[in-house]
């Protein structure tokens, strides 16, 4: 299949095995079906979707941002900002990862059964990222943790041998550091 | 400009404010109101196909031989899913469009009401852009919006989908004048640096090539000019995509013909060496570039393009110019003028002496024959009765096309009428339509293969209703030529499902409509027949009767570079197995 894949026109032959991954920020007019163009865009072009977040951010001119992180090679995440800047109602997109200061952030809503030393355990861990306790039973918590995606994965992944029982997720919302604007 | 008005009034007044004379349409429940309204005014005319997707690409023919936004009017449900094909159809060849549908009244929406479909869901992904209109407020803007978009930067299809209470609702009414797009700017000057830079590299380059395409034709009759202008300002040579025929004369000097699959022997060998390649409104489809790791290896390439999106898509470019192609070709004509460049004479002399060469091999050479029409001498003789008329061509899908394409010779842009990214079978017919409502008065003839002239047939009904005197001149090979073709090269000859078994009596069927027919089987009756239709002042179906098993060389297989193309001569010979040049990673692409 690779070398077939390597031979379509559409997967550079420049490219091969650098994948990268990318963090966009689009801002968009929030008309109706807008998300849905931008999802579109990404299932029929056969681009990666790792994360997508999406709020309006400026109710009176009703802007919203979406932010998308994406994988792939250098060539293919230059086509996905030209091909989403073609999308009518999109004002801008900026990857942020050609920014050299970003700051990305995720929050989790984390929920874990256990008793006895389990529960103690749990909390021990949580204290040590700073996740917070928003709901607890005898037998449960909830933590919430903000954080790079990577931390909630560490996060997780001790949890999960202690009783983890389910994660809820945004996706990941980035923003540049400084005083400049995208 | 603001009147008080209905949404059905509302959109025959904004077609009148963009200089629509004429609509292409099929009438239904969802439309009824607008139809009202087109009766009780003059101002805009309507054509009534037979089915939507002849809407589509008349207006698509309308549209690429005038250069103005065509429209099409089709109902909810079937009425616009039948246009999909036609609007994938003019998104890929890049065609301005306005197609009007109607829908079931708002508060319907989402209860699977009668002939409801979700045309803005189902149209996302083939339309440059949509709307679903959901108030009487937003109707106007949305209407000369839907033209602004169209039109400008990359042309394309938009779709406006348009409840039936909003057309019966009543508002104001505005006019186009002081509408301003929030996000939809295209950039058309290119970047002054990058041009000198590019102007710098043409000055130094020992073997350049121009590689102008369908972009030149989009942006309008100057960028031809300039085109033209630049071309002999520099002396160099110039090739065209089959979507470009026209934007430079075939005729010129420095014409190489079209590059690409079925493009010359000069052309495809001159991309394949040159040292400075200059795309101009070209996207590098893969019917161009062939084997990718392959295409012209040792060049630097500039690209000039409206839309970031084109530029490094398929091949890396060394330098790349977003901008309309008039605005960057003036500018680079300014620089190269003032900063009194001059091209390499002598490099240039070498390299054209090299060209020549290619050129000796004559690569759309083929067997004549006294016998059998054969299909490439059809289109010659046919080229060589009309050339000196007003004509305009339109093709169907196949070998027709590509022998359309390599034996008519174009001289002006916007000429020639082809399915290219798309290749729709069916296209030709109602193409011509469109043109020839555009074009009353010139000769407009559809250069069709007989399976493909099949797919709207229904059309010549439309042709006949108007009265227009287009001409169908089918290249009747009794094959899906083109599919035996690639099964004849790849799947050992044999041809599954590719021979047309049953066909109508073409000169019957040109009658029963209501036309001429006129068949002709014998090359030596070939121009008295061919003149007989021009003559005619009606509908002509002509049903040439062609060589079987005649194949559309010169070839670059699939998976293949430039310099690997099979030119009529090696085909011919016996025992060449043309079925083992193409291997099997060949055989996967299409
Ligand atoms: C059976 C078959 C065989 C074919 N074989 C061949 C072949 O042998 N050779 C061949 O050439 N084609 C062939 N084609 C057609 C091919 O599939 C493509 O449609 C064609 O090559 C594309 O032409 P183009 O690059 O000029 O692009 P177009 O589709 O015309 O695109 C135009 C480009 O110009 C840009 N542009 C638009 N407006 C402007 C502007 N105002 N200023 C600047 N840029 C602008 C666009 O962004 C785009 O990148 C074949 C098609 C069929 C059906
Ligand atoms: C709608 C559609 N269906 C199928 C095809 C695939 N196809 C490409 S060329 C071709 C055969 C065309 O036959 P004909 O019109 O007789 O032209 P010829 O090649 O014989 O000149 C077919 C089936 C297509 N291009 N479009
Ligand atoms: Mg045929």
């Amino acid at each position: 299949m690779n070398a077939i894949a390597a031979l379509s026109p559409y997967a550079s032959v420049l490219g091969k095995s650098n994948i990268e991954r990318h963090t966009l920020s689009v801002l968009v007019d929030n008309e109706p079906g807008v998300l849905a163009r931008v999802v579109g865009l990404f299932s029929g072009r056969g681009y990666n979707i790792e994360s997508l977040t999406v709020a309006e951010v400026a109710h009176g001119e009703h802007l919203s941002r979406i932010t998308i992180v994406t994988t792939g090679t250098p060539e293919v995440i230059e086509q996905i900002s030209h091909q989403l800047e073609r999308i009518v109602p999109i004002h801008k997109v900026t990857d942020l990862s050609m920014q050299d200061r970003v700051i990305e952030r995720e929050l989790a809503m984390i929920k874990v059964h256990g008793t006895g030393e389990h529960r103690s355990e749990a909390l021990r861990l949580s204290e040590a990222f700073r996740a917070k306790v928003i709901d607890a039973t005898i037998e449960s918590f909830i933590f919430e943790l903000t954080g790079s995606s990577a931390k909630i994965d560490d996060f997780v992944e001790l949890m999960r041998p202690i009783g983890l029982v389910e994660v809820s997720r945004t996706g990941v919302a980035a923003i540049t550091r400084g005083a400049k604007g995208m | 400009m603001s009147k008080q008005m209905t949404g059905a009034e509302m959109i025959v007044e904004a077609l009148k404010d963009q200089g629509v004379d004429t609509v292409f349409g099929y009438p239904g429940g969802a439309v009824l109101p607008i139809y009202d309204a087109l009766f009780q005014q003059n101002a805009v005319g309507h054509v009534l196909v037979r089915h939507e997707q002849g809407a589509a690409h008349a207006a698509e023919g309308y549209a690429r031989s005038t250069g103005k936004v065509g429209v099409l009017l089709v109902t909810s449900g079937p009425g616009a899913t039948n246009a999909i094909t036609g609007l994938t159809d003019a998104l890929l060849d890049s065609i301005p469009l306005v197609c009007l549908t109607g829908q079931v009244p708002t508060h319907l929406i989402g209860s699977d009401a009668f002939q409801e479909c979700d045309t803005v869901g189902i149209t996302r992904h083939c339309t440059k852009h949509n709307y679903l209109v959901r108030s009487i407020e937003d109707l106007p803007r949305i209407l000369h919006e839907a033209f602004y978009v169209a039109r400008s930067g990359r042309p394309g299809p938009v779709v406006v989908d348009l409840p039936k209470d909003v057309q019966f609702a009543s508002g104001l009414y505005q006019g186009p004048l002081n509408i301003q797009h929030k996000t939809y700017q295209p950039r058309l000057k290119g970047d002054a640096e990058r041009i000198r830079e590019a102007v710098a590299m043409m000055a130094k380059a020992k073997r350049p090539v121009i590689y102008s395409g369908g972009g030149v034709i989009n942006s309008g009759p100057q960028a031809s000019k300039l085109l033209r202008d630049l071309v002999a300002l520099t002396g160099f040579p110039i090739t065209s995509t089959l979507m470009g025929l026209g934007a430079y004369p075939a005729s010129g000097d420095n014409w190489l013909g079209m590059l690409g699959m079925h493009g010359t022997y000069e052309a495809n060998h001159t991309m394949h060496d040159c040292d400075l390649m200059i795309a101009v409104g070209a996207r590098f489809d893969d019917r161009i570039t062939g084997r990718l790791d392959a295409f012209s290896p040792g060049s630097k390439k500039i690209h000039i393009d409206i839309d970031p999106s084109s530029i490094n898509k398929n091949v890396k470019v060394d330098l790349a110019i977003v901008g309309d192609c008039a605005h960057v070709l003036e500018d680079m004509i300014g620089v190269w003028r003032a900063e009194g460049c001059k091209a390499d004479e002598a490099a240039l002399g070498a390299w054209w002496k090299q060209i020549d060469h290619w050129r000796a091999r004559k690569s759309l050479a083929y067997r004549a024959s006294k016998t059998t029409i054969k299909p490439q001498y059809a289109v010659q003789r046919l080229y060589e009765l009309t050339k000196d008329r007003d004509t305009y061509i339109t093709t169907e899908v196949g070998q027709h096309q590509m022998w359309a394409a390599q034996h008519y010779h174009f001289e002006e842009p916007n000429r020639w009428m082809t399915s290219g990214g798309l290749g729709t079978m069916g296209y030709g017919l109602p193409a011509a339509i469109g043109t020839q409502m555009a074009h009353p008065k010139s000769l407009v003839i559809d250069i069709a293969g007989e399976a493909s002239i099949l797919m709207n047939m229904q059309e010549m009904s439309t042709a006949v209703q108007y009265r227009l005197p287009v001409k169908i001149f089918i290249l009747n090979n009794e094959y899906m030529g083109m599919v035996r073709q690639w099964q004849e090269l790849l799947h050992g000859g044999r041809y599954s499902e590719s021979y047309s078994a049953a066909l109508p009596d073409f000169v019957k069927l040109a009658e029963a409509y209501g036309g001429k027919g006129i068949r002709c089987s014998d090359p030596a009756d070939l121009d008295r027949a061919i003149l007989e239709m021009i003559d005619y002042p009606g509908p002509v179906i002509f049903d040439c009767v062609v060589s079987k098993e005649e194949n559309c060389f010169p070839m670059i297989p699939s998976g293949k570079a430039h310099n690997e193309m099979i030119l009529a001569e090696l085909s011919d010979d016996a025992g060449v197995e043309i079925g083992s040049i193409i291997d099997e990673k060949g055989k996967m692409l299409v």
